[in-house]
């Protein structure tokens, strides 16, 4: 003991204090602060994400559209990599110097400690030589993935194609994606995303300090295993599809094939197209560039997206019509002076004289007068109905043919078209005691009706089911069990009974088959086409060249429509380019001449190319109705045809 | 000879050698799980967790030898082990092998010795005896330069290894020199140095120097009738200010680099999570994600998977924090602040002051070692390679801080004697 013994205390208290401390600062690390708890996870945990190979797209006959290739994502963790051979390496990878530092640069700045893509899709053969070396730049991996590959580049707006997320979807699908995922962007690839992308697998793994894998977090537990994307089989026949886009080289248009006893599209050719090829890899953005600036839009998907007045085709709908609400029938004659007189002054000429004609040939010579007869009979002398509300009941029956809204077709961006209510023009006239007069040019589908290729061609397969269709889509069967979405096996009726049909498709056939019917130049000698040909006003430029069809008369398997844009008359072009196709599907081979087929494969129709002229040959061949296209083509610009 | 032995175990200090034991179990549990790779390898002497148990058994079997010597033993040859660890601290200079950028080891055999180790206790032992040979005042500079002289040779020696974290230890012999006598200003003076230190590094010498005007011109005007303390006051700040001014030197011109950093990092003039401070955001990473129950002995990921640099050694209290969570630290911190306060009660409780010194000395050396090294692991300190006494990996701290409890609990159970 000595005077001392008090300062046992201090020390004893410092020695308490400290342990205070200590445990203190223990209790805030390892109770109240969460971020030493994730740091953890960060440190050891990798959640290797396995992709599912994405389901492939097949056409009608199984045979592919697109499919998987695999490629190689070369990725760097920037905190493992050593002092290396640089040059060696950009080399090996085909990069520069600069490439080089731009991508490690960006790799730092998002994580010295995460994997980030260094440089995307190595090909096959870029891979197996840069394979060897691997192991001798630490810090960089290789991750597999697929990209799309197209074996015959064709159908490029409709398959769509796939790019990597932004933000926005990211949101949209509530983290279902992260930054650098796939995702369908456009057409198959977006509106059957759910089924294509399949499901990702997860392994978590540990790993030590040295990134070395130390086997499976609570023995995969947790890991879940990639489930590959559905098969989708298209209605495509590819064949048909790379035809049509041949024939369509250098033209702007659509050809839409729909098989009218399911609502199957056989064709969407869209032009001008691109190589879907081009929509992969790494020049995938330069590309997309270029076909942005393309002046001629090749990323319009023209089928579901241009909306065009339908021109005479839609005569076809005002007789079917007309004959249902019984203004007129098979055997109702109009007299054809050359034009139809409606109101005070107006006058819309037609093609010709035709005198007394009843219905069939009225579609047979597609003759102006008529419709302008029966459309006004229609509108202002139906059944005592005022001309505004009798032209409701009109319009609601023409909506039933699906014109005027989406028809549902499985891309995304479906257009409308158009079709206006009464009170639009009701709206222009400021009153609504307006008459056909006032809006006569709907008679021939001209004026303010606006109808996409795709609304056009389902058109034909309800006449050719005589009065009823299915949804057209792209897609007939899903995944192994072959499953087709319900809503394409409902069948829509159109509110036209049956024998209506009769005289229309009459007419129609005889627009192909008779020797003065206006495509008589596309008639196939042992097929019965039947037809209506179109010749739509262009306020931009040369008119569109339309033509619709449908064949075999009976038992129809193929409704087609063909829309040339500034091409001129629907019996130059559209006619035969659907004859072409209808002949190529049922035939699966031509029996025209050669020359028949150059002459559209070899046209080059963009805008600001010289029209090409009909050849003396075919002039002397082709009588009646072709005789006059020809001429009329010569000086298409002289003559005018349709209402004003 | 019966009943001789009886009364011997009976006088033992049951309590510190049961604590002993629990930390040396502990300790061994974390090294096994700080080695453990999957797959058990519970007895494999070419691991680390092999070695330690043969070092335990080394510490242990000391440990007993030491209770059979005589008390009066170390008494008398404490000149000897000095001058022995002395020896081997100069000899460490010359033929010592270089690890981590430390001389400190002697290589024997497969084994490494570290004489800084054994110079804790030799030290601690001759300064016993030199404070209660002649009946010192250490207010008497004739006791005073002596004792200085005894704790500075091995400082000075441990300094040149450079081992300045051993060296550091020595240090917290002042409270030995408190608690015999020394002027609770030298605590003071102690604490301001440390707090002057931390400020000068942390702001600029003329806030620092602000600050030691302000405080003065408040302390005058407190005690502005004592004239004594008033004298105290202005040289004291005349001192601070010369410290102040030779930290601001000593770090801008002597420290090396790496020592700069870990006091930066420290006090948070720097951030550096990959760089140098990563042992210490790895080590702070594993002990917090240990929660409050820990993951499970042998679960943390984070000392399993080599996160933790040095993780049997100095970072050993990482893989307690990780597996056994807030739990299992309480309780080793327990462990820890029991052990030292019974060493001080067995301090006081001694009739001979040499055992009473002794007992302060071995309380303090502990405590120094505790104190940096938790505290190191969740970044209270810096880095400071000290081991944690009784539990971090390896034979010449294990059996250094044995001997050095021993010694005490031999001294303690003979405590009736005369030395």
């Amino acid at each position: 003991m000595n005077s001392f013994f008090n300062r046992k205390y201090i020390i004893q208290g410092i020695f308490i204090f400290v342990a205070l401390v200590l445990l203190a600062k223990l209790f805030y690390i390892q109770v109240i602060d969460n971020q030493y708890k994730l740091s953890a996870d960060n440190n050891v945990l990798r959640k290797l994400i396995i992709y599912p190979a994405r389901g492939v797209i097949l056409d009608r006959h199984e045979k592919v559209l697109v499919q998987n290739e695999p490629v190689y994502d070369l990725m760097v963790i920037p905190g493992q990599v050593q002092p290396m051979d640089t040059l060696e390496f950009c080399n090996l990878i085909h990069i520069s110097k600069k490439e080089f530092d731009k991508s490690l640069r960006k790799a730092k700045h998002y994580s010295l400690f995460r994997a980030s893509l260094f440089q995307k899709q190595l090909s096959a053969k870029t891979y197996a030589a840069f394979q060897e070396k691997l192991f001798e730049y630490p810090g960089f991996y290789v991750q597999n993935r697929s990209v799309r590959y197209y074996p015959d580049s064709c159908a490029a707006q409709f398959l769509g194609y796939i790019g990597e997320v932004n933000d926005i979807e990211i949101e949209k699908y509530g983290g279902f994606y992260s930054q650098g995922d796939y995702i369908g962007k456009t057409g198959i690839e977006k509106s059957y995303e759910d089924l294509l992308r399949g499901q990702r697998g997860v392994r978590n793994i540990m790993v030590d300090v040295h990134n070395r894998e130390k086997g499976s977090f609570f023995d995969g537990k947790f890991d879940t295993t990639a489930v590959a994307g559905d098969r989708l089989i298209s209605s495509l026949d590819k064949k048909l599809q790379i035809f049509g886009e041949a024939l369509m080289a250098n033209k702007i248009g659509s050809i839409v094939a729909i098989e009218p006893s399911t609502g199957e599209i056989l064709a969407s050719v869209s032009s001008p197209t691109y190589d879907p090829n081009l929509m992969v890899g790494r020049q995938r953005g330069n590309n997309y560039m270029k076909l942005l600036e393309n002046p001629y839009k090749p990323m319009f998907i023209r089928p579901i997206q241009a909306e065009y007045p339908p021109g005479s085709i839609f005569k076809v709908i005002n007789a079917l019509v007309a004959q249902q609400l019984g203004l007129i029938n098979a055997n109702t004659y109009f007299n054809c002076p050359g034009g139809y007189h409606y109101g005070a002054r107006g006058f819309m000429a037609c093609t010709h004289v035709h005198g007394n004609i009843n219905l069939a040939q009225s579609i047979q010579e597609s003759c102006n007068t008529y419709f302008g007869n029966t459309f006004h009979k229609m509108i202002d002398q139906n059944n005592g109905l005022r001309p505004v509300n009798a032209y409701t009941k009109w319009r609601d029956a023409v909506i039933k043919f699906g014109i005027g809204s989406t028809l549902g077709i499985d891309l995304p961006a479906e257009r409308n078209g158009f079709l206006p209510v009464a009170n639009y023009y009701t709206k222009i006239f400021h009153s609504d005691k307006w008459t056909s007069s006032f809006n006569i040019s709907l008679s021939i589908g001209q004026g303010e009706v606006e109808i996409t290729p795709l609304q056009m061609a389902n058109v034909m397969a309800i006449v050719a089911n005589r009065g009823y269709y299915f949804k057209p889509h792209l897609i007939q069967a899903i995944g192994d069990k072959k499953v087709i979405k319900k809503e394409y096996t409902e069948k829509h009726y159109v509110g036209i009974d049956q024998p209506y049909f009769d005289p229309v498709i009459e007419g129609m056939s005889r627009v192909v088959n008779a020797p003065n019917g206006t495509a008589y130049y596309s008639k196939i000698n042992d097929i019965e086409i039947c037809g209506k040909t179109g010749t739509v006003q262009n306020p931009h430029g040369d008119n569109h060249s339309v033509f619709v069809a449908f064949a075999p008369r009976e038992n129809p398997k193929i409704a087609i429509a063909v829309v040339v844009e500034n091409a001129g008359y629907g019996a130059t072009w559209s006619a035969p380019i659907a004859s072409l196709m209808i002949e190529e599907y049922l035939k699966d081979s031509i029996s025209r001449p050669q020359y028949y087929i150059d002459r559209i494969l070899n046209a080059n129709l963009l805008p600001g190319q010289k029209k090409p002229l009909i050849k003396p040959v075919e002039k002397k061949k082709d009588k009646g109705t072709d005789q006059k296209t020809a001429l009329l083509i010569t000086n298409n610009k002289g003559i005018k045809k349709g209402n004003e | 000879m019966n009943n001789q032995n009886r009364s011997f175990f009976f006088n033992v200090d049951w309590l510190t050698i049961i604590l002993f034991l629990c930390l040396l179990t502990i300790g061994w549990l974390n090294i096994n799980a700080a080695v453990y790779q999957d797959g058990p390898s519970l007895i494999n002497f070419s691991s680390n967790s092999g070695k330690q148990l043969l070092f335990i058994i080394v510490a242990i079997s000391t440990g007993i030898v030491i209770l059979l010597l005589d008390s009066r033993f170390f008494f008398t040859f404490s000149p000897i082990f000095y001058g022995i660890t002395m020896l081997l601290l100069m000899v460490v200079l010359l033929v010592g092998r270089n690890v981590g950028g430390n001389q400190a080891w002697i290589p024997i055999g497969s084994f490494r010795l570290q004489p800084s180790e054994f110079a804790k206790w030799a030290t601690a032992l001759l300064l016993a005896r030199h404070l209660s040979v002649m009946n010192t005042k250490l207010s008497d500079l004739k006791t005073l330069i002596p004792t200085l002289a005894i704790l500075g040779f091995p400082v000075l020696l441990i300094i040149l290894q450079p081992d300045v974290g051993s060296a550091l230890v020595f240090t917290s012999l002042i409270f030995v020199l408190y608690r015999e006598g020394l002027s609770p200003y030298y605590l003071v003076a102690g604490l301001m140095m440390i707090l002057l230190f931390i400020f000068t590094l942390l702001y600029t010498k003329f806030y620092v120097i602000i600050g030691l005007v302000i405080l003065l011109a408040a302390l005058i005007y407190l005690f502005r009738k004592n004239r004594k303390l008033i004298f105290v006051f202005i040289s004291g700040f005349i001192l601070s200010l010369l410290f102040v001014f030779s930290v601001d030197f000593v770090y801008r011109n002597i420290l090396k680099p790496h020592q700069k950093i870990r006091i930066d990092l420290i006090l948070g003039i720097v951030k550096d999570p990959r760089g140098a401070g990563y042992n210490v955001n790895q080590s702070k990473i594993a002990i917090g994600s240990g929660g409050l129950w820990g993951k499970g002995y042998l679960q943390g990921t984070q000392t399993k998977f080599n996160f933790v640099p040095e993780q049997s050694t100095d970072f050993i209290f990482c893989t307690v924090g990780e597996e056994w969570g807030f739990a299992g630290s309480f309780v080793v911190i327990a462990l820890y602040l029991i052990l030292l306060l019974r060493i001080i009660h067995l301090a006081e409780r001694q009739r001979s002051s040499f055992s009473r010194v002794y007992g302060y000395a071995v309380a303090c050396i502990i405590f120094c070692h505790f104190f940096v090294n938790i505290g190191m692991t969740i970044g209270l300190m810096p880095v400071i390679g000290i081991p944690l006494p009784f539990v971090s990996y390896g034979g010449s701290s294990l059996v250094s801080f044995t001997i050095l409890l021993f010694i005490l609990v031999k001294l303690d159970s003979n405590r009736m004697g005369i030395v």
